[in-house]
């Protein structure tokens, strides 16, 4: 897997690009990532990079934590993530080295992890798009309502419940989500930002994750394909 | 940094300085760069001012013209390298944010008074008759 920072998501803005055409963008601030944790085939049995993100005071943190970043010769994080890397890449990284933004120069699609903003308990037609029910024709006190959920013996074999994983109310929202293939617009290297097309998952201030995309979607696999041949 | 200050600073490379100072009802031209394959030319929009909408960079303005008895209305984003120049060609005494009125006139009653007078507060617009 390639290289995951973790940054602060600020806020969308527009940019115009070199025809003029306007770009709704999502500005990440990829304050450096410092390597806490070095995991190596021997000693736990996979390759990978553990990193940490965002300050925090010490007493916010845990005695056990605060002593696995000092051991990185830095201050207390709040965040630490891995990221699997192979292992002949495993000699790139050192322990307590700083991963900036710089990472993503040569790179135009990059993914996007967060933490999508919570919606509370929310009905059928928030929730999962259904349609509802007619707003007349004699509907009474049901127009949002999901309709029949089956009959009793609908998951086939032993009946007494309903089908598992069947789609009703409930908690909307906060939960992990990826945008995939997102283009990087702009990398300011002197402030750490990170610029996006488009939306990313979750509030102002949360921590994302971004990492080069691991599969792009077809159309913009074929655009890179035709941008690598012209080259 | 605050967020919004690092946000503006992101703007700020792209907000125009240039802008001329404009109001809403005053006729403006609003020269579109326009590219045909190669070739790079330039095309008048004139109308009147008919709505601005969003701060900063997000600034849109709403023109309005009638050709052949026919409206036509363009949305701009005033700050987009696209829009080459914008001038004022009259200023028109109305008394509406949004001309959103105009839609329904038609012949004389779609006319917007000129404000030969009364531009006391626009500052750095000379007045007319003035040297």
């Amino acid at each position: 897997m390639a290289q995951m920072l973790m940054g602060t998501k600020l806020g969308m803005t527009r940019v115009f690009n070199d025809q003029g055409i306007s770009l709704p963008c999502t500005v990440i601030a990829m304050a450096p990532n410092v390597v806490t944790q070095i995991r190596t085939p021997e000693k736990d049995g996979y390759a990978a990079i553990q990193v940490a993100f965002d300050d925090i005071k010490p007493r916010n943190s845990t005695q056990s934590l605060i002593a696995h970043d000092h051991k990185a010769g830095t201050t207390p994080k709040r965040h630490h993530r891995e990221f699997r890397v192979s292992e002949a890449e495993l000699k790139n990284y050192t322990l307590g080295q700083t991963l900036t933004v710089a990472a993503f120069e040569a790179i135009a699609y990059v993914d996007v992890v967060g933490t999508s903003k919570g919606k509370g308990f929310q009905g059928t037609m928030k929730r999962h798009h259904f349609k509802g029910m007619f707003a007349s024709h004699g509907t009474e006190r049901k127009h949002r309502s999901p309709g029949s959920i089956g009959s009793l013996c609908s998951n086939r074999g032993f009946g007494g419940g309903l089908k598992k994983g069947k789609r009703m109310s409930g908690h909307m929202g906060d939960v992990r989500r990826t945008c995939r293939s997102l283009d990087v617009v702009r990398i300011d290297a002197e402030n750490n930002l990170l610029l996006v097309k488009g939306t990313v998952p979750g509030s102002v201030r949360k921590m994302v994750m971004v990492s080069n995309a691991a599969r792009l979607y077809k159309s913009k696999a074929r655009k890179q394909e035709a941008l690598t041949k012209g080259k | 940094m605050a967020i919004q200050a690092i946000l503006d600073q992101i703007n700020s490379k792209s907000l125009k300085t240039d802008l001329p100072i404009m109001d809403i009802g005053d006729t403006i031209n609003v020269h579109c760069r326009i590219v045909e394959g190669n070739k790079e030319r330039i095309q008048i929009f004139q109308g009147v001012l008919i709505s601005r909408s969003g701060r900063g960079i997000e600034e849109m303005i709403g023109v309005r013209r009638v050709v052949e008895e026919t409206g036509v209305e363009r949305i701009f984003p005033i700050n987009s390298p696209k829009i080459a120049v914008i001038e004022v060609v009259r200023r028109g005494n109305v008394r509406r944010a949004k001309l959103y009125y105009l839609r329904a006139r038609s012949g004389k009653s779609r006319r917007i008074i000129d404000r030969r007078r009364g531009l006391k507060h626009v500052a750095g617009i000379k007045l007319a008759g003035q040297d």
